[in-house]
């Protein structure tokens, strides 16, 4: 999902969604399983609904588009009750993306991304020109991908087309269950990282239910907290952190909240250090100079050899370089951990301690490196104080 | 075992006519048989008592002995070519229906959420998304009851309705045992219904493109 390609026929169709006083029973005697939930999600922001499970959070997603019809209350959708249109027609136009994706299995994934134009009525030629945008939006080649079947790609893959399927119809509002649940860690990390980048692209109203708070501090404008039924408290993430209703979201958000603090800032708001970059290829005695000269200074008497492109290959201690005429063209992967700009802190601490590293390279939406930063850098954040690359800068 | 191919020599019209019949007996009734029982399937698979009652009913059916229910259709209808179609496709509901109704039901449940949450009516759903899912399982009862309905069809000589049970009975069993018109029979109809099947076979897997898809990935 990192390309975003300017000459895109995706608009930027957002809308508001107003949630009053909604409620659902399960049966007449039962107790409600939604009751009274009052909420306004403004236009293209992410509000994520989390809660413990049975806490009617998914239920209050299903109500936005029909899938279960309120017994009270009503849903509004740029002012408009969700019960003026036609349950179908009504989900033709919000996006819907499900935990286990729920592809077709039996048709291509072209055909799977189409089946919203389709519904719509769209041309053969629109729809193909659309499903090869999105395919390329969520970071699949459309030559590649466009004629395989579901079973042929991995969960992470799978997700991307959920993703590309649930857009095809250009909807204002976008209803997410768990999205990003069913795959591995690192590959939800990306998902969720790409997810954030594709947002800022194309900035839906999204609505998504989760039960993992450090997801939702990472994706939310605004976090939603239910439990039996009933909201809790809504707020943005900071100010969910900073003062919690009562004791069960403070629970909820756990003993550590201080490092969960981290996840409110991502990697593009604080100052890094310039990485010590040398391009493979290149003459030896220009770098030679340059780290003569200053322009380049060395980490730990390495520095970082890229490609063409920019892209980080792997660290080169400085000594390999004597009695060299060029940069060697290493192979990549030893430049980890790469840490995504829309990443936050606290993922970045995470991902620099787990590598063994002190320093982790951030890098752009296209991969290039784009800066440095250290464990230390980000510990000095989290006590409130400027960063080595402020400090040296100042 | 002594064959004489003498005789098969002087009756090949006679088996090639015979087995034309039977194809047509076969053919004829397979194709009511689907047109019966996958509508049928898809009234009752959302319903637990509607599946339950058309398993029961199509069940006994298939417990009829065939000489019986033959007989007993001679005495509504009268011999021939249709009342032999018609014992051959109640014979044949039971596997169908039964089939249709696994294959209806096993689309995944996340599957039919995202179906219907993107918008897909009942009948899209049905048409788009359970149906092409469903016809694994419809094929492979197609194909049993193809096999299968070969071998039945041989009864319905005894209805007049001719085909291969003419070769096995009333050139065969009926002249003391004349053995080479009974293998004449029994051969021409098991490579009959495996060339059936060969070409069922075929169909699903051009049907299906799918299937190989996962197969290889």
């Amino acid at each position: 999902m990192t390309r975003v390609s300017a000459h895109e026929t995706t608009g930027t169709r957002a809308a508001v969604l107003e949630l009053q006083g909604l409620g659902t029973r399960y049966s007449s005697s039962g107790p409600a399983a939604v009751a009274d939930l009052t909420l306004t999600v403004p236009a293209g922001q992410v509000c994520v609904l989390i809660g413990p499970s049975g806490c009617g959070k998914t239920t209050a997603l299903r109500m936005i588009n029909r899938l279960i019809e309120p017994t009270e209350g009503r849903v509004l959708i740029d002012g408009h009750d969700v019960r003026e249109t036609e349950p179908a027609r009504l989900r033709r136009e919000i996006g819907y993306v499900i935990q286990q994706v729920g592809l077709l299995p039996h048709l291509t994934i072209a055909a799977n991304v189409a089946t919203v134009p389709r519904l719509l009525g769209w041309d053969r030629d629109r729809t193909a020109m659309r499903v090869r945008e999105l395919l390329h939006l969520v970071g699949l080649d459309p030559d590649e991908y466009s004629g395989r079947y579901p079973a042929q790609l991995s969960g992470g893959q799978q997700q991307r087309v959920g993703l590309a399927r649930a857009l095809a119809g250009d909807p204002p509002l976008m209803l997410m269950d768990e999205p990003f649940s069913a795959v591995d860690p690192i590959t939800r990390l990306r998902l969720q990282n790409d997810f954030l980048r594709l947002h800022r692209a194309v900035p839906k109203t999204v609505v998504m239910v989760s039960h993992d708070i450090d997801e939702a501090v990472r994706m939310a404008d605004r976090i939603a907290v239910m439990r039996e039924g009933r909201l809790v408290q809504y707020a943005a993430p900071a100010e969910l952190l900073a003062r919690p209703a009562d004791d069960f979201v403070s629970n909820l958000l756990g003993a550590d909240r201080a490092l969960k603090g981290l996840a409110l800032t991502r990697l593009e708001e604080i100052d890094t250090a310039p990485v010590p970059a040398v391009r493979a290829g290149e003459a030896a005695d220009g770098v030679r100079r340059r780290l003569a000269d200053g322009d380049v200074v060395a980490l730990d008497h390495r520095v970082l050899v890229v490609d063409a492109a920019d892209r980080p290959l792997a660290w080169l201690p400085v000594r390999a370089l004597d009695g060299q005429l060029a940069v060697p063209s290493p192979r990549g992967g030893g430049a980890e951990p790469l840490l995504d700009t829309l990443m936050t802190l606290r993922d970045a601490l995470s991902a620099i301690l787990g590598a063994g590293s002190s320093h982790g390279v951030v890098i752009d939406g296209d991969g290039r490196a784009a800066g440095l930063v250290s464990a230390e850098d980000i510990a000095r954040h989290a006590r409130g104080e400027a960063t080595a690359a402020d400090a040296g800068r100042g | 075992m002594d064959i004489r191919w003498s005789w098969i020599e002087s009756h090949h019209d006679d088996i090639w006519e015979n087995t034309v019949q039977h194809l047509q007996l076969v053919g004829a009734s397979l194709v009511l048989s689907v047109l019966v029982a996958i509508p049928l399937a898809v009234l009752v698979y959302r319903s637990r008592t509607a599946s339950g009652i058309t398993a029961a009913v199509s069940g006994a059916l298939y417990t009829v002995p065939s000489l019986a229910m033959f007989a007993f259709l001679l005495t509504i209808f009268d011999i021939g070519f249709w009342p032999a179609v018609t014992a051959l496709v109640l014979y044949s509901l039971l596997i169908l229906i039964r089939n249709a109704v696994v294959g209806l039901r096993s689309v995944p449940a996340p599957v039919r959420d995202a179906a219907r949450g993107m918008g897909l009516t009942r009948t899209q759903t049905l048409l788009r998304v359970e149906l092409p899912l469903a016809l694994p399982s419809i094929m492979t009862g197609i194909r049993i009851t193809a096999v299968s309905t070969v071998g039945i069809a041989t009864i319905a000589v005894f209805i007049g309705a001719g085909g291969l049970g003419e070769l096995i009975y009333n050139d065969g069993i009926q002249r003391g045992l004349f053995l080479t018109p009974i293998l004449v029979g029994a051969v021409v109809a098991t490579v009959m219904a495996i060339l059936i099947d060969v070409a069922l076979l075929v169909a699903e897997r051009l049907l299906t493109p799918w299937q190989r898809a996962r197969s290889r990935g």
